[in-house]
């Protein structure tokens, strides 16, 4: 299997026929990601990338039978397009758009918690089970399908650990970003919970980032309810105390937050912890056991 | 965003939440107008600046004289403070406020923050006041009462009733103390504020609560929508580097090592520094150049890189997803040629046409530019550490 999407999810884009929606629209329909059709209010009706556009996403929903939504909304607009497709049968929603208000994150977590719908991000490079789906903004060439499950609060530190994983011929079973805002749609706990019940997924990966105790609280939960080894990594060992460091969730306030406690927090629950980016390949094969098998670089 | 004392008490006088009522000044001429509009005989001036600890360095004081008012403002007005929350070079004073004398009979602490691992806005409460919030959870963290507020309700009279009750305030404190952490907290909800700090609420003379200060933080990604919070910001008291940077939709952040960054993406721009120290050496900077890098932005972050002139070696990363690493060269090459950029610049590509990219540099690089051009993250670290003469090899 894998977690969150696969070669059957079915995807309607929000916000389509902007140039960043297009662009990335079109790179998940060349990885195989059955896009459907995608939403514009005011443009229903019309084609796009050869696709339906329609007014709304119950419109859409209705037409295309699409359970998943991959938005590119503008950030001011955001609470209301989730919220939407949230109300309209979509159960799967991948944010990509950075900068949502925070109080409307708080509203918008809370209505989707409360419908039962997964929300991924905002502020996310998105999901890719490889081979399968790309319901995001990642490179797909990078991945291989395997058994390394990834989850992540970083784009390109994503792809890093992506690429060694694949280096070293492990493969992903699916690698999710959750995000680098301070209120996000779901959890390290939530995406670990997934892997876990996931038979495809033998080992992951963790790549959290200064700011928050999300970490810790994944690594408590790793200790009591984890039976696959996990590597952790963490970024901004070197970051100021009260400083934002490009993503909003990523700042040590009030001394807490900071890379090092974290670390900690991961040692003592028996995560395997990496602090050199570099060899996070080779902790994967350290914690598991596995031999390297080098394929093709991608 | 960061808003002054003054600014924050503005908008606590427009929520109907008690605090005081002050004159700002931003030269001495003013003072003596404004201690006359203010009326009484003992007055407090304070320095408005972007950062904590402004007591401890002498900027904060109680006066009872005009001479004395005048004397204060003249000696910070168009000078700098330092404290222990404003960096090395200290922030410029431009606005001194000048605020009546308030009869204290203790000091409370109070705030309302976003808390992002319960998801909701919780209100804080405690009765040590006047002191480092921080210092007091590091040492008793039973001394914070906190109440959440409820996503659908929003803030009740009884949460700031019950904190009333723990803190040891009598009933009519608690109906006071009921109303203001309900203004407080629809103040935030209305103003998308992340942050409100009253440190102090005093208990005056006559037993009433009171804001003496007053530390709003607003939140950035809902400045489209306050529109008169945006007219608030005081970019004097902000790093001159990273605002030109965001005007360029860079990232940066100043740091005091030798190396500087270009990287794209948050996290790896973090990573990269991470490993620079994990190499012997120090980063100069965080610089995320985001995804869409162009050459025009390259050429930026070049710019603002070097204005740093502890930098002694540059490296570049960047991780082609979406991005194509030959695009990246183009326009690293342009930028050094525009820029001349007189140091040693170690580029890393990874990922999308790497080889392409890296190809194109290593034939494209004037003859003139020291550049190194590296595939692994571990080697382009070790040589820029080696190149800013950080480590004996």
């Amino acid at each position: 299997m894998s977690i969150l999407v696969n070669e059957d999810t079915r995807v309607l884009v929000q916000g389509f026929t902007g140039s960043q929606a297009s662009l990335h629209a079109e790179q998940c329909i060349a990885y195989g990601t059955q896009i459907l059709g995608g939403v514009t209010p005011g443009k229903g009706g019309t084609e796009h990338l050869g696709l339906p556009v329609f007014d709304t996403v119950a419109e859409g929903v209705r037409t295309t039978g699409a359970d998943a939504s991959l938005m590119f909304v503008p950030a001011p607009f955001c609470k209301d397009s989730i919220l939407e497709a949230a109300h309209s049968g979509i159960s799967l929603i991948v944010c990509i758009t950075e900068g949502i208000p925070v109080l409307d994150m708080l509203e918008v977590k809370h209505v989707c918690d409360s419908l039962g719908v997964r929300l991924i991000g905002p502020n996310c490079p998105g999901v890719i089970t490889p081979g399968a789906c790309k319901l995001g903004i990642m490179a797909g060439e990078i991945h291989i399908p395997g058994r390394v499950g990834i989850v992540s609060r970083s784009g390109t530190l994503t792809y890093e650990a992506v690429q060694q994983i694949t280096q070293w011929g492990f493969g992903q079973s699916t690698s999710v970003g959750i995000g680098g805002d301070p209120i996000g749609g779901s959890s390290f706990i939530d995406i670990l919970e997934m892997f876990e019940a996931d038979e495809q997924t033998e080992a992951l990966v963790l790549i959290g980032e200064i700011g928050g105790t999300a970490e810790e609280q994944a690594a408590e939960f790793i200790q009591s309810e984890m039976s696959k080894p996990v590597v952790g990594y963490i970024a901004g060992a070197t970051a100021p105390p009260g400083k934002r460091m490009g993503h909003a969730g990523a700042i040590i306030s009030g001394g807490a937050g900071t890379a090092e406690e974290k670390f900690a927090a991961l040692e003592r629950c028996g995560v395997l912890p990496v602090k050199n980016l570099a060899h996070i390949g080779e902790a994967v094969s350290e914690a598991t056991g596995w031999a390297r098998t080098p394929v093709e670089a991608p | 965003m960061n808003l002054h004392e003054y600014q924050s008490k503005q908008l606590l006088h427009e929520a109907g939440v008690p605090a005081a009522e002050g004159v700002v000044v931003r030269s001495v001429g003013e003072v003596a107008g404004a201690l006359e509009k203010i009326g009484g005989d003992k007055w407090v001036v304070k320095v408005q600046v972007h950062a904590g600890g402004r007591g401890k360095a002498g900027g904060v004081k109680l006066v009872d004289s005009a001479a004395e008012a005048e004397e204060f403002a003249r000696r910070w007005l168009g000078q700098k403070m330092t404290t222990y929350q404003s960096g090395g070079d200290g922030l410029p004073v431009n606005a001194v406020l000048i605020e009546p004398c308030t009869d204290i009979e203790r000091e409370l602490y109070l705030a309302a923050i976003l808390d992002r691992d319960t998801r909701r806005i919780v209100i804080m409460a405690s009765a040590e006041g006047g002191v480092e919030i921080e210092a007091v959870a590091a040492r008793d963290p039973e001394a914070i009462k906190r109440s959440a507020v409820d996503l659908i309700a929003g803030p009740m009279p009884w949460q700031g009733r019950e904190l009333a009750h723990q803190l040891g305030l009598s009933p009519a404190q608690g109906r006071q103390m009921g109303d203001i952490v309900v203004r407080l907290v629809n103040l935030m909800l209305r103003r998308d504020l992340t942050l409100i700090e009253i440190n102090p609420l005093v208990v005056t003379g006559a037993g009433d609560l009171f804001c003496l200060d007053a530390k709003f933080n607003v939140d950035e990604g809902a400045l489209h929508r306050q529109a008169g919070l945006v007219d608030m910001r005081d970019k004097t008291q902000e790093d001159e580097r990273e605002m030109h940077a965001a005007e360029w939709s860079l990232n940066y952040v100043a740091l005091d090592g030798s190396i500087g960054c270009m990287v794209n993406g948050a996290g790896l721009a973090m990573a990269t520094m991470d490993m620079i120290q994990i190499n012997g050496g120090a980063p100069a900077n965080f610089l995320d150049v985001g995804g869409g890098t162009t050459s025009e932005r390259v050429t930026e972050a070049f710019k603002i890189i070097l204005s740093d002139q502890a930098v002694r070696v540059i490296l570049i990363n960047i991780f082609g997803g979406i991005v194509r690493c030959d695009l990246i060269a183009e326009g690293v090459l342009k930028a050094i040629a525009d820029v001349g950029v007189g140091l040693p610049v170690v580029v890393r590509l990874q990922g999308n046409r790497h080889q392409q990219g890296l190809k194109m540099i290593a034939d494209g690089a004037p003859s003139s530019a020291e550049i190194y051009t590296e595939v692994d993250l571990q080697r382009a670290a070790e040589r820029c550490v080696e190149l800013a003469g950080e480590k004996r090899t």
